[in-house]
């Protein structure tokens, strides 16, 4: 947060960012110009008697062409500078690695070439370029990651491609820009760039590695399921400290005993639990809408598992 | 732009702007605001344009299903009752009140069986399960003619108007046929629009 | 400059009459003015109370003063539909165009005084409709972009009516203005005398015309496609959700400048009365405005580069969009060319419009950024638009707004306010807004997306500074309409004189207020509207 724009990770940060420069160095000196001569003119030509002399001045041609002329050039070399870099940003080179992006409200879903696929967390390799391949399951989204200086609308109905090649190995938030509904702001994803060695680890890595930047031994399935709720997109619709937001809160939930949409009730147990995460619609709880989707092939059952010790512990 | 003779005029006539003022702005207004209509028509004649290049098979397949015969005889009224209104219009500026009130009333006349030839059109698609959201094409067709009915009817109650202000014997003296005068070219505008749709959504192919 | 000069004897003000009658049937242009102020300032402050209540709701990443995010989403789908549809579009071209337009060309009343009230009555039904909807508010922004607003649960299709209906009341109208300007100058007021405030009244007029019914059908096919499912917007049966934001910004861009070229026009009145000098470049102010209005119908695709339109249309539109700057760099630059050599009083509403432009300037540039495409492409859709935004109809149309209301507050209402408190107000007003708005560039830049009902933590520190802003503009607002109000309320507080600041144009050649149908005797103009200090030159000359 120290700089006025956030760190450039990606290829095409730099010619973005070289012209955001030049815009501003242009808008600050029109801009301190401006208040200066305004403000130099109120103090001047302040009224000081009643009867203060004032000239008649009612055009003066040669001043007003300058003035139209020098905005014009500039605004001319702006427009042309930012085609040249929208075109950069446009056009991906061919040996670009391809990613299938399907966005739903309200989360992301990954699906690699090798067949992988991940949620709300996306795997790239540094100095790799990337080229994905976006859809939208329902409303509009936008892919943005701040640090990589794109963006692109995601449309229902249709395929619109991005492409960068990241630069630096970090993690990097993905939001979503585009007003999508009420889990908008909380359409957030990670965008994991990781150096040629994890990459090739995280690519022969199992199913119970997958996700996981940190060795999973590590910490607890608490931990780690805590982890889970907010990196799989749990926390968009469910929270955990008792607000209603789209589906039932997680506070409390565990043993308790729900109203199913039929009339018939259910306990929450571990595997009612485990049957609502790949299930959704198996066993709907009355007045929640069906928007929750199958985390079936997304969720381990290991991360199941720890995502429900994490739900226990929420009292 | 000289007002100086207008406005002495008008300052004889207190409030009142005199009459010539009166009818050049009635007559400017109403072209302004038929500029307007043509605008909200134009966004569905857009929307017409980029389906109609995107699915040229299915408005052809789709318009098959529209009655022409009855899509003629509504055009045939309708160009009918523009001439009436022309000629209404001409009565009023003879200062003729009976002729036109009997154009007035052939133009109403028209106007409404263009309405019920429309009500069995509208029926018959129902009947065979056509429905705005059928396709794009029949979306297109029930907004455009819908819009179109729309304005139709508000002709009708512009003309009905008309007729009871001519009844009262309100476009006796001078110039006072203006209402007339612009009344007319709305529905002239309601025509126009119709010659547009016609071929537009009949006649394809 | 005129020789319209009132006879005192048969002088009854227009506000003379009482009762609710004489209000809701008036036809008398500056009544109607009035009727669509109050309602209009008090959309303005309800969209100021959702905005107070969003700025709250951000002070912390969670979500703590709205009970869900569903309801923060409603607040700002509020905000922006007030603000735009109900108080910014209407506001200053119907409250201001009706008040000042027959009097600044010498005339008795607009062309068609009965259709002006009809344009109000349809007003209040469109908001009557608003408030209706209201009980079931919509959640889709103020843009209502597809295929969001056809597949959200919340009820569009009441709000969407009201907004179309106000649509027929701005264009009834902008066409009554039209065709007042032309047919009902007074004699000797021509082309070349027009106040500037006349000229940007007719270019709003032409936008309102031209826009407006595009933006009707737009809505009128949303209400369409909820209720018959027509699917011209939704890709499942063939539609395309972009189709809606070509038709919505085909309005909505012009309507940008239906928003703010009414306050161009209220800044070109105020600057030569206080600095008692002729505006500078009169031709080139009141051109550009057309300039703007005709240029600003093709350049709708810049809300949209991001939506994977195509490189050409891209470059297409944003060239246009520089082209749009030039025109209002060249009004920045007369206005404050204007000041040369002059005499300055620092009247409230002469800071209003002074600090007007400065802030333009700051939303005219940060413009720029936006119409460069690679930097679009990084800021689009986060907190920099609405900065930008808010500058531009903040710092631009709401100062010209406030600066109007002091300016002619005497002329409208027959009083006078406290001129201390008014620049006290305006203090808290000026330093509000930036504090309000300014660090929301910098958000924007860091990546913060619009629209968030809760952020990354990394945002707090700017979210927080803004909120303290709102809350100081929020308090200079209401010492503003508290020191504005007052006035009125009193049986005393009335003007010395009718014309205080020694203005040239003709509203100011009656009494304050002005009687029933403003001149006695329609004036006949002799010279330009702005020839302060023509006749001390001229002696000069001589000498």
């Amino acid at each position: 947060m120290s700089t006025w724009i956030p760190e450039s990770a990606s290829n095409l940060a730099a010619s973005v960012d070289n012209i955001t420069l030049f815009v501003t160095i242009v808008s600050v000196f029109f801009f301190v110009l401006i208040s200066a001569v305004l403000v130099g003119f109120a103090i001047k030509y302040r009224r000081k008697s009643e009867d203060q002399e004032t000239a008649y001045i009612t055009h003066n041609s040669l001043i007003e062409t300058i003035w139209t002329i020098i905005p014009a050039i500039l605004l001319m070399v702006i427009f042309a500078w930012g085609w040249i870099a929208f075109k950069e940003l446009r056009n991906p080179p061919a040996e670009a690695i391809e990613v299938n992006v399907v966005a739903k409200q309200w989360l992301w879903e990954f699906e690699y070439f090798t067949g992988k696929k991940s949620l709300n967390e996306l795997f790239v390799q540094q100095n790799k370029p990337v080229r994905l391949i976006m859809r939208s399951d329902d409303v509009i989204h936008s892919f943005f990651v701040p640090q990589f200086r794109v963006k692109q609308d995601i449309l229902p109905g249709g395929y619109q491609q991005l492409w960068f090649t990241p630069t630096k190995v970090g993690t990097f938030d993905l939001l979503c820009a585009e007003y999508c509904g009420s889990g908008h702001s909380q359409m957030l994803a990670k965008v994991n760039v990781l150096s040629p060695e994890a990459f090739a680890r995280w690519e022969k890595g199992d199913e119970l590695e997958e996700g996981a930047v940190v060795a999973a031994s590590s910490i607890s399935p608490v931990e780690r399921g805590k982890d889970l709720y907010s990196q799989r997109g749990c926390l968009a619709c469910h929270s955990i400290d008792g607000k209603e937001v789209i589906g039932p809160t997680f506070k409390n939930l565990y043993g308790k005993t729900e109203i199913l949409q039929d009339g018939s009730s259910v306990l929450v147990d571990e595997n009612y639990l485990r049957e609502s995460i790949y299930e959704p619609e198996a066993k709907m709880v009355k007045g929640y809408p069906p928007t929750m989707p199958s985390f079936k092939g997304i969720l381990s059952e290991d991360e199941v598992t720890a995502l429900i010790e994490y739900i226990k512990t929420l009292k | 732009m000289s007002t100086t003779a207008q406005h002495a005029e008008s300052h004889a006539h207190g409030h009142g702007l005199g009459e010539t003022v009166t009818h050049n702005a009635a007559k400017f207004g109403m072209w302004l605001f038929l500029g307007t209509e043509i605008l909200l028509f134009g966004g569905l004649f857009a929307a017409y344009a980029l389906f109609r290049a995107k699915y040229p098979d299915l408005f052809y397949e789709s318009h098959k299903k529209l009655d022409i015969s009855l899509g003629t005889i509504n055009t045939i009224v309708l160009i009918f009752s523009s001439f009436t209104m022309a000629m209404a219009v001409s009565a009023a500026q003879k200062r003729n009140r009976k002729w036109l009130m009997i154009l007035l009333g052939v133009t109403f006349i028209c106007a409404a069986a263009f309405g019920v030839n429309k009500y069995f059109e509208y029926s018959a698609k129902f009947h065979h399960d056509i429905f705005p959201d059928t396709n794009i094409f029949f979306a297109l067709y029930f907004m455009m003619t819908g819009l179109h009915m729309l304005h139709v009817f508000l002709g009708m109650g512009i003309i009905l108007a008309l007729i009871i202000m001519a009844k009262q014997g309100r476009f006796k003296e001078g110039n006072r046929y203006t209402p007339v005068e612009v009344g007319g070219l709305y529905w002239h505008l309601v025509d126009l629009i119709w010659i547009y749709l016609f071929p537009l959504l009949y006649l394809i192919g | 400059m005129a020789n319209g000069v009132m006879t005192q004897t048969q002088y009854i003000p227009y506000l003379a009459q009482k009762g609710l009658k004489s209000w809701i049937l008036t036809t008398d242009h500056k009544r109607i003015g009035i009727l669509y102020l109050v309602t209009i300032s008090f959309f303005f402050m309800i969209g100021g109370l959702t905005a107070l209540g969003m700025r709250y709701e951000l002070m912390t990443p969670e979500l703590d003063f709205f009970r869900s995010t569903t309801e923060y989403n409603v607040a700002f789908t509020l905000h922006g539909s007030l603000m735009v549809f109900f108080f910014i579009v209407p506001g200053i071209a119907a409250s201001f165009g009706n008040f000042l337009l027959p009097l600044m060309i010498g005339a008795r009343d607009v062309a068609f005084p009965r259709i002006n009230l009809l344009s109000f009555w349809i007003y209040l039904a469109g908001t009557a409709i608003l408030l209706f909807a209201l009980m079931q508010p919509a959640d889709t922004g103020w843009t209502f972009y597809t295929p969001y607003s056809i597949q959200t649960g919340a009820k569009v299709i009441m709000i969407t009516l009201g907004v179309f209906v106000l649509g027929f009341s701005s264009i009834l109208t902008g066409m009554n203005f039209i065709v007042t300007i032309h047919k009902l100058r007074a004699p000797g007021m021509t082309w070349s005398r027009l106040p500037l405030f006349i000229w940007a009244s007719y270019a709003t007029a032409i936008l309102q015309l031209l826009a407006t019914p595009v933006v009707g059908i737009t809505l009128l096919l949303l209400i369409a496609e909820r209720a018959f499912d027509i699917g011209f917007f939704d890709p499942a049966k063939g539609g395309d959700p972009i189709l809606f934001q070509n038709f919505f910004w085909f309005y909505s861009h012009p309507a940008v400048y239906i928003m703010i070229i009414p306050a161009f026009g209220i800044i070109s009145e105020i600057i030569p009365v206080f600095a008692r000098k002729p505006i500078f470049g009169y031709k080139a102010i009141a051109y550009s405005s057309f300039a703007i209005a005709i240029i600003s119908f093709f350049v709708w695709m810049h809300h949209m580069f991001v939506s994977g339109i195509s490189e050409t249309a891209a470059a297409i539109f944003s060239f246009l969009t520089m082209l749009v700057a030039i025109p209002t760099a060249i009004k920045v630059f007369n206005w404050i060319a204007t000041l040369y050599k002059g005499s300055i009083e620092f009247h409230s509403s002469m800071l209003y419009a002074l600090s007007f432009i400065v802030l333009f300037t700051i939303g005219g540039l940060t413009g720029v950024y936006l119409g460069a495409l690679a930097i679009d492409v990084h800021l689009h859709d986060t907190y920099f638009i609405v900065a930008h935004m808010h500058y531009v109809m903040i710092g631009g149309t709401v100062m010209g707004f406030f600066g109007g209301l002091h300016f002619w507050y005497q002329k409208w209402f027959g009083k006078v306010f406290n001129e201390l408190t008014a620049k006290a107000a305006w203090f808290l007003v000026f330093v509000g807004f930036n504090v309000t708005f300014f660090p929301q560039f910098f958000m924007g830049f860091q990546g913060m997306p619009r629209r968030y009902a809760t952020y990354p933590a990394e945002y707090i520190s700017y979210h927080a500074i803004s909120t303290y802003g709102s809350w100081i503009l929020g308090l200079g607002i209401l010492i503003m309409t508290v020191n504005l109000l007052l006035p009125l309320m009193k049986k005393s507080n009335y003007p010395k004189s009718s014309n205080p600041y020694g203005s040239l144009s003709l509203e100011w050649q009656v009494p304050s207020p002005p009687p029933h149908e403003n001149f006695d005797k329609i004036p006949t103009v002799t010279d330009w509207t702005y020839s302060y200090g023509k006749n001390r030159s001229e002696a000069n000359a001589k000498k």
